[in-house]
């Protein structure tokens, strides 16, 4: 079994248009070069030149959000879901 | 019951309510764990923004920013600007919101009846494009006050002085404070007030995550983090989807008989999460959550009936939160 990612509109360019890709790494850091290995280009669009999560994007495991779970170092389990999103601003209408 | 000199002194002294129903089961002899509402929709105008609102404005006064007969202009999706607008009225100033244009009907009314002034936004930038449009606005009028609830600490400071003491008062045996996630004023007052009183407290936040279309247009470089927000006050944060939102949201009116808005649900599915780890770990819990508005605002998305999978489809694309 391997760790479910799902992808936001703006980066699905990096996956070929999917919506969730698949890979395998013990951490976050390890579960990115993975998928970078074969959607070059997303990782860097994601960890800063610094190797710090970018300060805009967001990235949670099992609806939990990674800064908070020892960030790139997070640990992994297969079945985990992960899931990126781009930080917006809260408090918002209904239509 | 209680008597004020007016609506403004009305704010904040929310009743804090047990959930007997909705608190996990414990096995015998294990410490009990217990779920706690904090009623924010008995606020004047019906949300915790009245907080925020009366605060920002109490504040600009005092620094002397504000004077009477002037124009306040803020991003708002809703609940902050009807907060402001009723201030405003009761306080001599004239509103003007800028808010998406695909804003609820009840929203648009409400503001409009408080006599607040709309600008609206393109609805594809959401919220953060509510920000950068009042931003400029601000540019071209320099004598209106932008009193930016994102960035303002006497919205955090609403919380630290108000909300935060209150829950102490009334729950000293807190152990979690669960709420949502926006301009992240609520987290920061009270989760830094409770921080400083109770040993051990968790400050937990609950993010709402839209339906992709939300996000769909969001460029990760454009992105926005409120000013005020210091991961530091937070324990734990949960992104919380539309469906689990939804989901609790009918469960609290089911279980409890309390009627809230979507972002209560999603702020109710992160203290169920918590409590839950409490009772396997075998651990004391008092959690203490939320209920930011009542469901009033929200029934015209329908998402209060039918299927969830209706509701989800309903919510698609909205921004719930």
């Amino acid at each position: 079994m391997a760790i479910e990612v799902r992808i936001p509109t703006i980066l699905r360019s990096y996956t070929g248009g999917a919506k969730v890709v698949e890979g395998t790494g013990d951490t976050l850091t390890d579960l990115l070069a993975d998928l970078d290995s074969r959607h070059a280009g997303l990782k860097a669009r994601l960890v800063t030149d610094a190797g710090a999560l970018h300060r805009f994007v967001n990235v949670y495991v099992n609806d939990e959000d990674v800064r908070f779970l020892g960030a790139l170092d997070a640990k992994l389990n297969d079945g985990d879901s992960v899931t990126i999103l781009p930080a917006v601003a809260g408090g918002a209408p209904t239509r | 019951m209680a008597r004020y000199d007016s609506l403004l002194e009305a704010c904040g002294g929310t009743p804090l309510v047990g959930l007997p129903r909705l608190s996990p089961t414990v096995p015998d002899g294990a410490p009990p764990v217990r779920l706690w509402a904090k009623l924010e929709d008995r606020n004047p105008t019906g949300s915790i923004k009245d907080r925020a609102a009366l605060h920002m404005v109490r504040a600009a006064e005092a620094a002397g920013r504000l004077r009477p007969g002037d124009t306040i202009l803020e991003p708002t999706s809703g609940n902050t600007g009807i907060s402001l607008a009723m201030v405003a009225k009761l306080r001599g100033y004239r509103v003007v919101c800028v808010m998406p244009e695909n804003v609820s009907t009840e929203r648009v009314q409400l503001l409009r009846m408080y006599g607040a002034e709309i600008i609206f936004s393109p609805a594809a930038g959401g919220s953060n494009q509510a920000v950068a449009t009042a931003k400029q606005i601000a540019v071209e009028h320099p004598d209106w006050v932008m009193l930016y609830q994102y960035g303002n600490e006497a919205n955090a400071r609403a919380h630290y002085e108000t909300t935060g003491p209150e829950l102490l008062h009334d729950l000293p045996t807190i152990t979690h404070f669960v709420a949502g996630l926006g301009t992240t004023g609520t987290l920061m007052g009270t989760g830094r007030y409770l921080r400083e009183k109770v040993d051990g407290i968790q400050v937990v936040a609950a993010e709402p995550r839209y339906g992709e279309l939300v996000y769909g247009l969001r460029n990760i470089d454009e992105g926005y983090v409120p000013e005020l927000y210091d991961a530091g006050v937070l324990s734990r944060r949960f992104s919380v989807g539309t469906r689990d939102a939804v989901l609790r949201t009918r469960q609290l009116v089911e279980v409890e008989g309390i009627f809230a808005g979507f972002s209560t649900g999603a702020i109710l599915h992160a203290a169920l999460a918590v409590a839950h780890e409490a009772v396997r770990d075998g651990r004391r819990a008092d959690v203490a959550f939320v209920v930011a508005d009542g469901g009033w605002k929200y029934l015209s998305t329908g998402a209060y009936g039918g299927t969830l999978a209706d509701a989800e489809d309903a919510l698609e694309g909205q921004l719930w939160a």
